[in-house]
């Protein structure tokens, strides 16, 4: 579904990704691992269209997107959240979710000058749609007219993988969803995670420093450090190879 | 949250006049603005159609500035592109093109040529933001207003000493009264104001606030920035191209130097002393901008009683209370008059005790 090959960038003296190869499966959940500065949202990045990669491509559904600009990549279907929340903050939940349509729905100018007939007839079965698939969904009916600005974080973390969600994408890039919530929090969070991929068959690439987490739901997983590429596979397979534990204990020690 | 405001479907919470105090305005507005023109004295009339080619404008560079978070120095210029669009077109037209027809052929290929216009002047701000923007549009400005003064254009133009304009003939209801061009600009204001507003209730003005907001946030969500913030230029120039029209079947005739920064600075004004991005900022604004100096005219009269020395501070005097004002806003009430009305509606809406 999505196929990272052979993928280079490096800002100034900085080499943020040096040769990363993998497939992230269709329908799968694949996670991202390694300690801090090891590349992981610089990937993301380049998966999303914001850095060139120097070297290297990037292949979604067979076709190559490495020189596409980030909101045409958006339009074929990779949605993503960001490590550090970027919902517009003086929006409500609603309106910020609604953005997430953008792509799917058609109104153009004219019909949105007048708004009366297919314009109106759309928006308001986007509407419908958004309740029922995303709001409902992520239980987050009793906060649509709430702005941003007034939800605790775990909220909002949940608010923007809704406005992802709304985009009906067929990749996921979800950056380290869980970062700074509470045991609870992070279970709901998974468990939405979890049903993302199994009620719509989304490929989700997952960041995250959450060991439970990423070994529970992961199918497979990369792990980056300094860049590399160190490891990939199973779970299992990642979390015994050695080149793996060196690296995280090295980053603990 | 306003009172009653609990909705039975999907259809009615999209709705623009969300709230009976909404609809209660709009509709009160109506009546009004009905009486106003069978009523009024001729001098109010008078004011009332400047503020009224102004709102359209207003309301117009909101969706730039306010909106899509985009500033522009230049907009007079396609003021002055919708006047001497209308004006030239009436002069080529004439003997081939039936007068009762004109405006309907006039209007809208000005409007569309301002739109056009505007595209080209949005340009930098696929580069450049703020300030840089800023100058880039006044730039605009300044050549629109030289291309329209060189003898070259003046058979067209009227070069720098003007050009008379037509009045406007509606499929036989010729508009030679300031009366009647009042019911014109109004219809055209309010036209104005509620199509805007349906921007607001789709993809489109969504697209512009996500811009405002964040524009990496929009490019993630699949928003052409190259595309919506051109859009956004073209539907604010084609606005101003429509005030400019009627400005020029208003007036007898125009002249270049009606369109100059002056003009670009107090449409912006306008908007910081009403309040960018919100439907109500243009109206206020205007009104504000639009009365200050008319007050200041009528007291001057009062005071001077005709003493030339006293009548000749009357213009400067008129400018610096523009300046004060513009400061006032900008360091007490930044987010503009809408601000304050808000507060207002809030508290009347919690009166007696609070039930929201
Ligand atoms: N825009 C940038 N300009 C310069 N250097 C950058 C930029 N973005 C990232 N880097 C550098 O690239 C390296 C990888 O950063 P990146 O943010 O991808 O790490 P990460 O794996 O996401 O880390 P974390 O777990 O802390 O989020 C770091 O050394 C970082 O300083
Ligand atoms: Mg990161």
């Amino acid at each position: 579904m999505l196929k990272i090959e052979d993928l280079h960038l490096s800002f100034g003296g900085i080499k943020a990704l040096q040769g990363i190869s993998f497939e992230a499966q269709a329908g799968e959940i694949t996670g991202v691992i390694g300690p801090n500065g090891a590349g992981k949202t610089s990937l993301f990045n380049a998966i999303s269209g914001f850095y060139q990669p120097d070297r290297g491509r990037v292949w979604f559904d067979g076709r190559d997107i490495t020189g596409m600009a980030p909101d045409r990549r958006a339009a074929l279907g990779i949605a993503r959240t960001f490590q550090n929340i970027a919902l517009f903050r003086g929006m409500t939940v609603l309106d910020n979710i609604k953005l997430g349509g953008h792509t799917r729905l058609k109104t153009g100018l004219w019909g949105a000058l007048r708004y009366f007939g297919p314009a109106q007839r759309e928006e308001l079965e986007f509407r419908r749609d958004i309740e029922e698939r995303v709001i409902d969904f992520l239980e987050i009916d009793h906060i649509r007219k709430v702005p941003i600005t007034a939800l605790p974080y775990g909220l909002q973390k949940r608010v923007e993988l809704g406005r992802a969600l709304a985009m009906r994408p067929q990749v996921l890039l979800l950056d380290e969803p869980v970062a700074g919530m509470n045991r609870e929090e992070t279970a709901d969070m998974a468990r939405f995670i979890l049903d993302v991929q199994e009620r719509f068959g989304t490929t989700i690439l997952l960041v995250e420093h959450d060991m439970h987490m990423v070994m529970d739901i992961c199918a497979h997983i990369v792990v980056l450090n300094f860049g590399q590429q160190i490891a990939e596979g199973s779970p299992q397979e990642v979390s015994q190879n050695p080149a793996v534990i060196e690296a995280y204990l090295g980053a603990a020690a | 949250m306003i009172n009653g405001n609990l909705k039975a479907s999907y259809a009615d919470d999209e709705r623009v006049l969300d709230n009976s105090y909404k609809k209660a305005f709009v509709y009160g507005m109506m009546v009004v603005l009905a009486g106003f023109a069978a009523f009024a004295n001729d001098y109010l009339i008078l004011v009332a159609c400047q503020m009224g080619i102004m709102l359209i404008a207003v309301v117009g560079l909101n969706v730039v500035i306010g909106y899509t978070g985009l500033m522009s120095l230049g907009h007079a210029a396609f003021i002055a592109v919708g006047a001497y669009g209308v004006t030239i077109l009436h002069n080529l037209g004439a003997g081939t093109v039936p007068d009762a027809v004109m405006p309907f052929i006039a209007v809208p290929v000005a409007v569309a040529i301002s739109a056009l216009i505007g595209i080209v002047v949005g340009l930098p701000s696929l580069r450049v933001k703020g300030l840089y923007l800023a100058v880039a549009t006044l730039a605009a400005n300044f050549i629109v207003i030289f291309v329209i003064e060189q003898d070259l254009f003046a058979p067209w133009t009227g070069g720098m000493t003007g050009i008379e304009t037509p009045a406007p003939n509606l499929a036989g209801w010729v508009l030679d009264d300031k009366r009647e061009m009042f019911v014109l600009i109004a219809v055209f204001a309010f036209a104005t104001i509620l199509t805007v507003q349906n921007l607001f209730r789709t993809r489109v003005g969504r697209a512009f606030i996500a811009i405002r907001d964040r524009d990496y946030s929009a490019e993630i969500l699949g928003i052409s920035l190259l595309r919506f913030k051109l859009t956004s230029f073209a539907i604010s120039a084609a606005f101003c191209g429509l005030a400019g029209a009627l400005l020029a079947y208003f007036y007898a005739s125009i002249l270049p130097e009606q369109f100059e920064l002056a003009l670009s600075l107090q449409l912006v004004a306008a908007l910081i002393v009403g309040g960018m991005g919100r439907t109500m900022g243009p109206v206020f604004g205007v009104i504000v901008i639009v009365m200050v100096p008319e007050v200041i005219k009528v007291v001057f009269g009062a005071v001077s009683g005709g003493d030339p020395s006293v009548a000749q501070l009357r213009a400067p005097l008129q400018e610096m209370a523009f300046g004060f004002l513009i400061i006032f806003f900008l360091m007490f009430e930044p987010l503009g008059i809408v601000h304050i009305t808000d507060r207002i509606l809030r508290a009347l809406n919690r009166w007696p005790f609070a039930r929201g």
